[in-house]
């Protein structure tokens, strides 16, 4: 097992992007029963807005909180103007409203900041730092550091405050929770707009890494879809180890298997955790009570 | 008042007969001007449009005026397919330049051989003219001649041990199979293979299989942003082997990606991104130069070296009609018969067995970036 801390350190990385956006996968599907195809373009957006914004010499604080506002509105215009007016209608009519939305954000961005990657510098200096005789980059530790604190938020919106337990509620039982009262308009609402943020983290803090381009959506969308799935769609923890083990197995099977079979390998694994435990690894309890 | 009018018009139609007094020669173009690839289909059309008014205003070709007719295949098979047949059937057009890409190129190149309508694609791919097809020629240069200037640089410096990193799209495959074929013809070693998606975020994985090689050099073959994502974790790892890019790479827009981890690294690349460094003697110098100045004072902007190809398309086609006239199989011998044009990607010396007629010596330069451009490698 040669180098495996270095492939491990490599899959972290890649697997805190992906637990970002499974977190954002499994609020909105908590809230609303929706799987938000549109979830990789909020991603897109706070990459693009971060490119953008540092390449016109903007200060990195303002940088950062202005794509992550950015993301949030895209999210909350999303759910206003797309999912709202079909509210009625059923889960599957809504998953097709957001493959919709996602194409048509994808195309504003490609008419907006044109087809070519836009570069981004790295937030730290780009020194690499050295541990056990593997090398991790800073603007990596940072990655890995800041989906610490926002899994640890999110957790902690869902366990200490009254609209995180509302979403929770809403997750068991959407009619039951609106017999108790929760307005499930602006849940929905607060649903998107979080979800929006988190993914638009996510591109934030992976920009540096992979640059910014108006169609690097599509597929992280689909890698953080898989570890939602994986980890079970229904609790943040879920997310997180999905997220984290879709990375890890990644950098493992490029690094002691084939590069070229890379996504192939990991996605196998995906398939035979499925046809083994079709709920996820971390299937809520939900399941079991319904 | 009316009568004024048609006689105004009889005497505009008159001028202009009197002007072009001889039947213009129509040719037609089919590039990807809009969609995915629209980075190499758009230069191409602006070149191509320049250069028809440009010539027309200079007086034709033999007194000939000569009209263009442009559409857009958006990059795909069919709809290259469809407006290559309306060229043929509908604008009855003597020849055909483009398409951009080596898809669309692969999907019209049987029609241009059975309906007898020479055509000049600008897509880089070697099996548009291997095996040689009489009507289907192509300007790009191709992939191989990329890898053996590559090859020739490395034999020099006694380099041996080779990496590979290559992107698994047509672009990099192709790239990837003439570096495994001529590799033993210059005494190179392959030691490692490894691939990459197009859209992956992070190579450090193969970077790490790599350096447990204990290869000298990597080669990596891609389009942005995959090689900028290399050229950076390769530093983050800290390896010391020199990175080799392709021509894929060859604009500023790398540079800005991959930042100070472009530094040294070296590709080879058309002449036009280095025509200023060129030594004076150098055959295509004056012609690059006077291109990138008429392109920038027309478009306010560097022409990028597609836009080349389809200037040579047109330097070929031009050479063609002055030698053949209006007469598609003698165009197309003419063509085949060309030899020493110095066009913006290298001089043409075209055979029965050559449709490309490009050789290492002049297509390609190897190019160092320094200092965050593009400068010609000094050996």
């Amino acid at each position: 097992m040669e180098n495996f801390l270095e492939f491990f350190f490599s899959g972290l990385v890649n697997g805190a992007i992906y637990a970002l956006i499974a977190l954002g996968f499994m609020i909105i599907y908590s809230a609303t029963g929706v799987i938000n195809f549109a979830q990789g373009e909020f991603v897109m957006l706070g990459a693009m807005f971060t490119a953008w914004l540092s390449g016109r010499g903007w200060p990195l604080p303002l940088v950062v909180g202005a794509a992550l506002v950015g993301a949030t509105l895209a999210g909350i215009l999303t759910e206003r103007l797309t999912i709202r007016p079909a509210r009625t209608a059923s889960p599957l009519i809504l998953i097709i409203i957001t493959i919709g939305v996602s194409i048509l954000i994808k195309g504003l961005a490609m008419f907006t900041w044109g087809k070519d990657p836009l570069p981004v510098n790295p937030f730290l200096p780009s020194e690499p730092v050295h541990f056990l005789g593997a090398t991790l980059s800073p603007q990596g530790l940072l990655v890995l550091v800041v989906s610490a604190l926002a899994f640890l938020a999110t957790e902690s919106f869902f366990r200490f405050t009254l609209w995180g337990k509302a979403m929770r509620a809403c997750a068991y039982n959407r009619f039951g929770a609106r017999v108790l009262g929760i307005n499930l308009s602006r849940l929905t609402c607060l649903a998107f707009g979080l979800s929006a943020a988190l993914s638009g983290l996510a591109g934030i803090i992976i920009s540096p890494l992979t640059f910014a381009s108006y169609d690097m959506g599509t597929m992280l969308g689909l890698k953080g879809f898989s570890a939602a799935v994986f980890g079970g769609l229904g609790s943040a923890t879920g997310a997180l180890v999905g997220g984290f083990s879709l990375g890890i197995l990644e950098a493992l099977a490029s690094g002691y298997i084939s590069s070229a079979y890379k996504d192939a390998v990991a996605f196998l694994l995906l398939l035979i955790v499925l046809f083994l435990k079709p709920e996820g690894l971390f299937s809520p309890e939900k399941v079991e009570k319904l | 008042m009316r009568r004024i009018w048609f006689f105004l018009l009889g005497l505009l139609l008159g001028l202009n007969t009197l002007v072009w007094a001889k039947e213009p020669y129509r040719i037609g173009a089919i590039f990807s001007v809009t969609g995915p690839t629209s980075f190499i289909g758009d230069p191409e059309k602006k070149t191509l449009e320049m250069l028809v008014e440009e010539i027309n205003r200079a007086g034709g070709i033999n007194g000939h005026p000569v009209e263009a007719i442009i559409y857009d295949t958006q990059g795909e098979e069919t709809l290259a397919v469809q407006k290559f047949m309306r060229l043929v059937m509908q604008d009855r057009v003597l020849a055909i330049i483009g398409p951009s890409r080596t898809g669309t190129s692969l999907a019209v190149a049987p029609l241009a051989e059975r309906y007898r309508v020479p055509l000049i694609s600008c897509a880089a791919g070697i099996k548009i003219v291997e095996p040689v097809k009489p009507y289907v020629f192509k300007v790009a240069q191709s992939d191989r001649l990329a890898v053996k200037k590559i090859y020739q640089y490395l034999k020099a410096k006694g380099l041996t041990k080779v990496a590979l990193l290559t992107v698994s799209n047509g672009f990099g495959q192709s790239g990837r199979e003439e570096l495994k074929r001529l590799a033993p013809r210059y005494g190179i070693e392959i030691v490692a293979d490894e691939l990459f998606g197009p859209k992956d975020t992070d190579m450090k994985p193969q970077l790490i299989r790599i350096r447990r090689t204990g290869a000298q050099v990597v080669i990596c073959w891609g389009t942005n942003p995959g090689p900028a994502i290399v050229a950076r974790n390769m530093r983050e790892l800290g390896m010391p082997q020199k990175l080799i890019m392709s021509h894929g790479v060859a604009s500023k827009r790398f540079i800005e990606l991959a930042g100070k981890a472009a530094e040294g690294i070296i590709l080879p690349a058309g002449k036009l991104i280095v025509a200023h460094e060129l030594p004076d003697n150098d055959p295509q110098k004056p012609l690059l130069l006077s291109y990138i100045e008429r392109y920038k004072a027309r478009y306010g902007k560097e022409p990028s070296s597609f836009g080349g190809h389809a200037y040579d398309a047109f330097l070929l086609l031009k050479e063609a009609l002055a030698r053949a006239g209006a007469d598609r199989a003698k165009i197309r011998e003419a063509l085949e018969n060309i030899k020493g044009l110095k066009g913006i990607h290298g001089v043409f010396n075209m055979s029965p067995q050559d449709h490309n007629g490009l050789s290492e010596r002049e297509a390609f330069v190897l190019v160092e970036i320094r200092g965050g451009n593009f400068h010609l490698l000094k050996d």
